[in-house]
């Protein structure tokens, strides 16, 4: 089944990788969004129906933590898996990831295997 | 894994962490850029005219940044979008920005103190070489040289105390 998924990172680059990425993991994909911070994605998310949101850490305006802090307040978004990709590796940031409402955790650098063993469990709620 | 105090009271040059940048840049160049770097037989000076910077800040303070020619940066640029050289434009800042902070986050998550202690600022990118750069580090920049796709392509971190 394809699915709409949201890709919110600050770097445009990373966004286009992370969702050839996706593809390569084989998870068809209808549409993609894209936002640059967490602010952005909640704007997308208002206007957007999605069904995986793959996100940074660190972003200017509102970080990656924040924004899933706030996603409850989006009423067609609030249970939206979300996946984290970021550089913080630390099992901290894992800890407060999951903690805050994310269901995935992948460190950058990463494998396209990596995305699929991390956000295909996520699909098929397993996670 | 080698924790940063122990590290840090082993060798107060920190000559010890050089292996874990060159390890964390190979590993994001294999992932990320889809290619190998190589030791240099010997090192060209070339002049390497684009400069990507990330501060490093908290149980470690410092600057590691990743120097190349303009052509290496727009070669990484279209190997990570999967593009065509002369399709990339403006990306190129953005993606060794993004080379760099990745390098970064992986060296930092090598060395156990500091994965937790120490917090990533957004990348800076300069291009041009007319410029001097004065940093406060009070030791010599810990320096990695290898070969980007035959060019060549510097890691450096600079420690402040």
């Amino acid at each position: 089944m394809a699915i709409r998924a949201l890709i919110i990172d600050d770097s445009s680059v990373m966004r286009k990788i992370v969702e050839r990425s996706l593809r390569q993991a084989g998870i068809d994909l209808s549409e993609v969004f894209q936002a640059g911070n967490g602010a952005e994605a909640l704007g997308v998310l208002k206007e957007n129906v999605v069904d995986l949101i793959l996100c940074d850490i660190n972003m200017p305006v509102m970080d990656g933590l924040e924004f899933i802090k706030q996603l409850p307040s989006v009423e067609n978004a609030k249970n939206v898996p979300v996946v984290m990709i970021t550089t913080e590796g630390s099992e901290a940031h894992v800890v407060q990831a999951l903690s805050c409402g994310a269901r995935g955790y992948i460190r950058k650098p990463f494998t396209p295997e990596q995305v699929k063993e991390h956000v295909i469990p996520v699909l098929a709620g397993k996670s | 894994m080698k924790t940063a105090s122990r590290l840090m009271a082993a060798n107060d040059s920190h000559e010890n962490w050089i292996p874990f940048i060159d390890m964390a840049a190979r590993e994001v160049f294999e992932l990320m850029v889809g290619c190998q770097l190589t030791v240099p037989e010997s090192y060209e000076e070339v002049p390497l005219d684009v400069t990507a910077m990330v501060g490093l800040a908290g149980q470690l303070c410092g600057v590691l940044s990743v120097r190349c020619t303009g052509k290496a940066a727009s070669l990484m640029a279209s190997k990570m979008l999967g593009v065509d050289l002369d399709k990339v434009g403006s990306e190129v800042s953005d993606a060794l920005g993004e080379v760099c902070n990745m390098v970064a986050g992986n060296f930092k998550n090598k060395i156990s103190g500091l994965s937790e202690g120490c917090m990533l600022s957004p990348p800076t990118v300069i291009t041009g070489s007319d410029y001097d750069l004065h940093s406060m580090a009070d030791s010599p920049a810990l320096e990695v040289r290898l070969l980007f796709e035959g060019t060549p392509v510097q890691f450096s971190l600079q420690i402040h105390s």
